[in-house]
């Protein structure tokens, strides 16, 4: 049995629940965890003598607008011994209500925890050390989400140097 | 004394204050040590072996604001480093001069978003600007010439 | 106590509030004669703009958390809104002591969706691109860490072989630092003819000057003093807190991204990799030496067996067409006014692209939506994971060990907060 099939069919047999859905692309398997489940399967997957995900690479939210539900995130796993990599992807609908941490699985987790708060706003249950870590402690919204603007500012040319040069602020000296 | 009687008589020079002050100025410029991205390789590399700036008086490189008279502000400034960038500006000693090296410090370059400061010019009056993404140590060393160029023709009068 | 430095963005903080952070809470006695000292953004020795919050018992460090994001970029987001190829600029100011290893981070990640590989002398040439931007990459990091070190003589020698490095890449990509020579399906350009020589002339001088540089550490007790036995983390915790890169196989866990999941044709070559068991920073330091090694005899292998043959796919809907097509067929003037103008579409879905950066694992995890730009990139940041593990590592030593252990996990700030 590959180590793809292994994977699924052993998390089947302790939660028989938690598997949404398997999908496949370009040689990549996902595995779409339900929220509730998502702890002890990271807790089981790195646990388990045949499977051993000892290494959390990554942990990234991604913006699914129009989709429903909105928000995914998503745990790069990879076990150093068995050299395999899986992606756990967990929908979330509401982001103040998001998966377990899991931080205490592996310590690395509430580290990128933390990246994904600040920048998608996803907050993580049970991670107390939430705060703004990019941005300004009084910055408001989450910049990477799609209904968060760009930002862009008008580019001053020739033509609109004057009408531009008068809306920057211009420091001084004092 | 010991001088005289090895050179003979010196005489006497004259010379204009304004130009000798100003020659003292542009010979002993003291950078201060502040990288804030990639640029700061570069600016690494023009005072690194190959390209040595200590040619122009400038080898010496300040972590603190206090000892220094230019900022070359060397990357990107964001809207977190904004308010510290201001501040270092504001502990160094008159007179100070200021580089914006490369695109991002002199227009925002690349980064036309929410959080970048397009142009520190808005934030610290900017003397010399120098293009590039990096620019390359020879422009940084080309816009440290105009900096000493702009220095020699200050006037007395602007001093105070 | 509270704490303010450099302005309004810089929040205030007491003490009690720093312990929370970062999950370094812990019950600590005597707190009323501690210090709570704000090293940074400005600072000689963080290495870019890091600033780190310490609690003091005298000189010795109980508590520390790093404050980051005064280089925040908003990179992911800026490439959402630009074409994949055209996103690709913004990958080389990332981490920018080795842009040829995240262009080819993130052009693999784009083949990936594409489901397309590049021609054999296009992966060769990037493996021997990368390797070299691996030594410039430590070139630096040597350089700047010694000089953290009081061994300023290092610093001057390593930028003068980075510079022959930065020549070639001008040689063949026309920019020293940001090149962008790695497109999808392909090269930019073929490399010219003398970049074989210059190679060649660089792997004959290149061992030598590694010699040199350990013959100045190796015997420097000031050096040996403050790396050996400082900053200590054992194998599990190593995995566990993520390191990847030399600050993990310093404490002797064998995994190196080239050989676990080769990419670009490195199955082919042959070379080792580098392991120390002690996990401090002497052995961090001996692991990126003897790296710089392997990666020599991996160019040298690439070249040897360089083939010939085109350096992009034929694929028009991706590479644009040579320019002396232009003139001949309209086809061509149509693919190239359509790649320049709107680009080209990635098909939906989702994948993730590891490679091993000079730091460490440089992860790209991208999401087509059927359009012509990402819909989401985000990179596994192998400076910002590292980062994490600082307050575990210099926790009961001293201020000037901070110092050496930052030189020693190799952070980028660009890449730490993109
Ligand atoms: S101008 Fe270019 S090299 Fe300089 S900081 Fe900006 S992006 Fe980096």
């Amino acid at each position: 049995m590959n180590p793809d099939e292994v994977i699924v069919s052993e998390i089947e047999k302790a939660f028989p629940e938690a598997i949404e859905e398997v999908s496949e692309f370009r040689g990549e398997r996902t595995l779409y965890i339900r929220k509730a489940d998502l702890k002890s399967v990271c807790q089981f997957l790195r646990d388990q003598q045949s499977l051993q995900y000892n290494f959390l690479t990554d942990i990234c939210a991604d913006d699914m607008l129009p989709e429903f539900p909105r928000f995914a995130v998503n745990y790069q796993l990879y076990s150093i011994p068995r050299n395999h990599r899986i992606r756990l992807r967990v929908r979330v609908e509401d982001p103040e209500d998001g998966p377990e941490t899991v931080g205490s699985i592996w310590a690395i987790g509430t580290w990128l925890e933390m990246e994904v708060w600040d920048l998608m706003g996803v907050r993580f249950k049970g991670n107390t050390s939430l705060r703004r870590l990019f941005l300004p402690e009084d910055w408001q919204g989450f910049p990477l989400r799609k209904d968060y603007p760009l930002g862009y500012e008008e580019v001053q040319f020739s033509f609109n140097f004057d009408e531009i040069n008068a809306k920057k602020p211009h420091a001084t000296k004092d | 004394m010991g001088v005289e009687q090895k050179l003979g008589n010196l005489g006497v020079v004259t010379y204009r204050l304004e130009d000798l002050v100003n020659w003292g100025r542009t010979n002993a410029m003291w950078p201060i040590l502040f990288g804030l991205a990639c640029c700061a390789i570069e600016m690494m590399g023009s005072q690194a072996a190959s390209y040595d700036a200590s040619r122009f008086g400038m080898e010496l490189n300040r972590p603190s604001p206090r000892q220094s008279d230019l900022m070359i502000v060397a990357g990107r400034v964001t809207r977190k480093m904004a308010p510290v960038v201001r501040r270092l500006y504001d502990q160094m000693p008159e007179p100070k001069w200021v580089i914006a090296m490369g695109d991002c410090a002199s227009c925002g370059g690349v980064f036309n978003n929410y959080a970048i400061v397009q142009g520190v010019d808005e934030i610290i009056p900017v003397d010399v600007y120098v293009g590039g993404c990096p620019p390359r140590p020879e422009a940084l060393l080309d816009g440290i010439m105009s900096l000493h160029e702009k220095i020699r023709n200050e006037k007395l009068g602007d001093w105070a | 106590m509270t704490l303010s430095a450099g302005g309004d963005a810089i929040q205030e903080l007491t003490l009690e509030e720093l312990r929370n952070k970062v999950g370094t809470g812990m019950e600590i006695e005597d707190a009323e004669e501690h210090m709570l000292l704000s090293m940074g953004p400005q600072h000689p020795s963080t290495h870019g703009v890091l600033r780190l919050l310490v609690e003091l018992d005298g000189e010795t460090v109980v508590n520390l958390a790093p404050d980051i994001g005064f280089l925040h970029t908003g990179i992911e987001k800026n490439m959402e809104a630009k074409t994949f190829t055209k996103a690709l600029v913004m990958t080389d100011r990332m981490d920018y002591l080795s842009p040829m290893s995240n262009n080819l981070g993130y052009i693999l990640a784009v083949e990936k969706l594409l489901g397309v590989e590049a021609t054999p002398r296009a992966q060769a040439i990037r493996v021997i691109l990368t390797e070299m931007q691996r030594v410039a990459s430590h070139l630096v990091w040597l350089g700047t860490s010694a000089l953290d070190l009081a061994a300023m003589s290092v610093f001057l020698y390593c930028f003068r072989e980075r510079e022959y490095i930065l020549d070639v890449f001008e040689m063949v990509a026309g920019h020293r630092m940001m090149v962008s020579y790695f497109r999808p399906g392909g090269l930019w350009r073929d490399v010219p003819e003398e970049f074989e020589t210059a190679v060649r002339q660089f792997l004959d001088f290149m061992p030598a000057k590694i010699a040199d540089y350990e013959a100045l550490l190796k015997n420097n007790p000031i050096f040996l003093g403050r790396a050996k036995g400082v900053g200590v983390i054992s194998a599990e915790d190593a995995i566990s807190w993520g390191l990847t890169g030399g600050s993990l196989r310093g404490s002797g866990v064998n995994y190196d991204v080239r050989k676990a999941n080769p990419y670009s044709g490195y199955e082919q070559y042959d070379f080792d990799v580098p392991l120390e068991t002690d996990g401090d920073v002497y052995a961090r330091y001996r692991v990126r030496m003897e790296e710089m090694r392997q990666s020599l005899r991996i160019i040298e292998q690439a070249l040897n067996k360089l083939p010939d043959g085109p350096i992009q796919i034929d694929n028009r809907k991706i590479v644009p067409p040579p320019r002396a097509e232009l003139g001949r067929s309209m086809e061509a003037v149509i693919h190239h006014f359509k790649l320049w103008t709107e680009g080209f579409n990635a098909p939906e879905g989702f994948v993730y692209q590891a490679i091993e950066s000079p730091r460490g694992e440089f992860g790209v995890y991208l999401r087509g939506n059927g359009g012509s730009k990402p819909a989401r990139v985000h990179f596994r940041a192998p400076s910002y994971v590292n980062l994490a593990a600082l307050p575990k590592l210099s926790k009961n030593l001293f201020v000037a060990d901070v110092v050496a252990i930052i030189g020693s996990i190799d952070i980028v700030l660009g890449e730490i907060d993109r």
